[in-house]
């Protein structure tokens, strides 16, 4: 008599349960992506929640690594998920992510032709990533240490700079960054060993490795540093919101440029809500509110770009034709070229101590 | 001999009500987590990560692979050795006037004083040494206030850096452990030496080091092990020589999700560091 009841009462709750799961989370957009960089920006989030009517859920991932597991340990979780380009095709070839119908996507249309078709978004035709923004990792200088701005990327091993560089605790970066001072294609690098002589002649220049950027702008507010490698947001952020003497150099030998892209997870249960997300995300009233209020990289949706005030550095720096000649794109790297890397790069480390 | 068997059995059962929470709490958060973490450094891949997984010793492999590990495992292991022996030149001589000299009110608040950082989170004691030990900090400014000369004390994103943060982290251990042990000392014995002719010096060798033996060793023990694991106070004060097993292991972690190599890399440093303390035991043994 009793087990029946027993078993009635846990259908009951569990149908219960389920019934409440989907109707809540029938109105709500679970976002993944870095904190502190755009979709959990509370006045945004309150924006969109007003004018959609769904609710923002945000989780964050500290590497893309971890996002990648996120997604692969919790099908079904989240709508809306921030992909580095360079990360699309892997998260795409596992069917983590699936393609996004841009026609729900009124503001697609003004993303800037380049970004919008990129290779690294789109397979067989099909949309997996809609490009959001995109930015540098170049150089940043110490204006109270230069004269004027330097234009090449030798001037981090200038001597005058001994224990006066930083650059960023992170492989990929470094030996990208070594790729570009060896004349060198970041994506396809010939000369390792070229790389690797040039990075140990930079490591005694170095005063210590940054890793985020309130590292970065703590040791230039105590004037502690003159140059390293720093990223163009973030260079902006310095100068505008901390009001640093802080300012971005793209050297004459290129820079390295990413770009970051939202996506729709398989198994999504607020696909329409994912859209209206994206599609606000790339919206040039939010970016330029983003780039006013915090500071941010450059939006991939042109007419986002072009409602920034014309001496905006997203705008005339960044959109400069003879910096787009010089930049060169992060493309997908392979798990085994990333080992490769991190060997490298910890065996540098390793030798300077 | 069945009393005795069932007697001790009937203490047993009466204890154990006592030392169930305890080691329920061990194995829950302690024994189990651990376990899962040799799994982990026995596979190819995280089952977490939703990839095919095997197993293999290549983890283990790694760190015999490549000369890196090991120069950084040694050079961990100096470091502890270092911040211990810093830790016994501060710390012992303050438990020594702690226990001995100091009485009363005065004895409290040197104590409050000594075993303040613990109350203090790890990171803001090491981003305050940061502020101080910089070129222009605290420490520069106020000793080129004071000095007729000028100087220029550039101490961060140094080896000495990371020492001066982990000693500072770390010597209120070996001052409670000391103290608690000198303060056992009875002071009729310190006296009965003076009184039979010894030196303050022959007194302090001979009585009261022997006798806190325990309390160095001990300190000296809780102190080694964690500092050769330790990966904040060198990544924050350290700079570029701030590359230590420990951030290593974390990088593993953190940086790139590879968790069995970085589990793999803990229990190497596991095992040598219990193999230093089994084979350092017997001696210490003798002299506690």
């Amino acid at each position: 008599m009793r087990m029946p009841r027993l078993t009635a009462l846990l259908t009951a709750t569990a149908v219960f349960t389920t019934a409440l799961t989907l109707a809540a989370s029938a109105a709500e957009v679970h976002v993944l992506n870095w904190k502190g960089y755009g979709a959990d920006e509370p006045w945004a989030i309150a924006a969109f929640e007003k004018a959609t009517g769904n609710k923002v859920v945000n989780d964050f991932f500290n590497s893309e690594q971890e996002m990648l597991t996120k997604l692969r340990t919790n099908p079904g979780l989240y709508d809306v998920v921030m992909i580095n380009a360079a990360f699309n095709d892997q998260a795409m070839s596992e069917k983590l992510i699936q393609p996004i119908d841009t026609s729900k996507l009124p503001n697609y249309a003004d993303i800037s032709k380049d970004k919008a078709g990129s290779p690294m978004l789109d397979h067989d035709g099909k949309v997996y990533g809609v490009p959001w923004v995109w930015g540098l990792t170049a150089l940043a200088i110490n204006e109270k240490s230069f004269d004027k701005p330097p234009t090449s990327i030798a001037e981090m091993w200038d001597p005058a700079h001994k224990g006066r560089v930083v650059i960023r605790d992170d492989a990929v970066e470094a030996v990208q960054f070594g790729a570009i001072a060896t004349g060198q294609n970041i994506n396809d690098i010939k000369d390792m060993d070229a790389v690797k002589t040039k990075l140990t002649s930079l490591m005694p220049q170095i005063k210590t490795f940054w890793s985020s950027e309130n590292d970065w702008n703590q040791m230039v507010a105590s004037n502690q540093i003159d140059i390293g490698t720093y990223w163009s947001g973030s260079a902006d952020r310095a100068k505008t919101h901390f009001k640093l003497p802080v300012s971005l150099v793209i050297p004459q030998e290129g820079a390295v440029a990413w770009l970051d892209a939202f996506s729709i997870p398989v198994g999504s249960k607020n696909v329409a809500g994912a859209e209206a997300f994206i599609n606000y995300m790339i919206d040039p009233k939010f970016y330029v509110e983003w780039v006013t209020k915090v500071g941010a990289p450059v939006s991939a949706n042109t007419k986002a770009v072009e409602a920034l005030p014309e001496d905006a550095f997203n705008r005339k720096v960044m959109g400069d034709p003879d910096v787009a000649k010089r930049i060169q794109f992060q493309a997908p790297i392979t798990d085994a070229q990333r080992e490769a890397y991190l060997a490298l790069w910890q065996q540098l480390k390793v030798d300077v101590k | 001999m069945a009393e005795g068997a069932a007697a001790s059995r009937g203490g047993l059962g009466k204890a154990l009500p006592l030392l169930a929470p305890a080691y329920l709490w061990l194995t829950v958060a302690i024994f189990l987590p651990l376990s899962a973490m040799v799994f982990f450094s026995f596979m190819t891949d995280l089952p977490l990560t939703g990839k095919p997984w095997a197993f293999t010793l290549g983890n283990y492999a790694a760190f015999f692979s490549q000369s890196l590990y090991l120069t950084l495992l040694l050079a961990s292991l100096r470091l502890g050795l270092e911040v211990t022996l810093w830790c016994v030149v501060i710390g012992y001589p303050a438990a020594y006037v702690l226990a001995k000299v100091l009485k009363g009110r005065s004895r409290e608040a040197i104590f409050l004083l000594v075993i303040l950082p613990f109350w203090s989170n790890g990171l803001v004691r090491i981003f305050s040494w940061a502020m101080v030990l910089r070129e222009g900090g605290i420490l520069d400014a106020a000793l080129n206030a004071v000095l007729p000369f000028k100087i220029n004390i550039d101490l961060m994103y140094s080896y000495p850096a990371v020492i001066i943060g982990l000693v500072h982290s770390y010597v209120p251990y070996m001052v409670l452990t000391c103290y608690l042990t000198l303060q056992a000392i009875d002071d009729s014995l310190i006296e009965a030496g003076r009184s039979l002719g010894a030196s303050r010096l022959q007194v302090l060798k001979r009585v009261i080091i022997p006798l806190s033996m325990p309390g160095l060793v001990a300190g000296a023990a809780l102190i080694f092990v964690p500092v050769v694991g330790s990966f904040m106070e060198p990544r924050i004060l350290g700079g570029r020589t701030g590359t230590f097993y420990g951030t290593v292991i974390e990088d593993q972690f953190v940086a790139v999700f590879n968790w069995p190599l970085g589990a793999a890399l803990s229990f190497i440093l596991l095992a040598v560091v219990l193999v230093i303390l089994a084979v350092a035991s017997p001696v210490l043994r003798r002299a506690a």
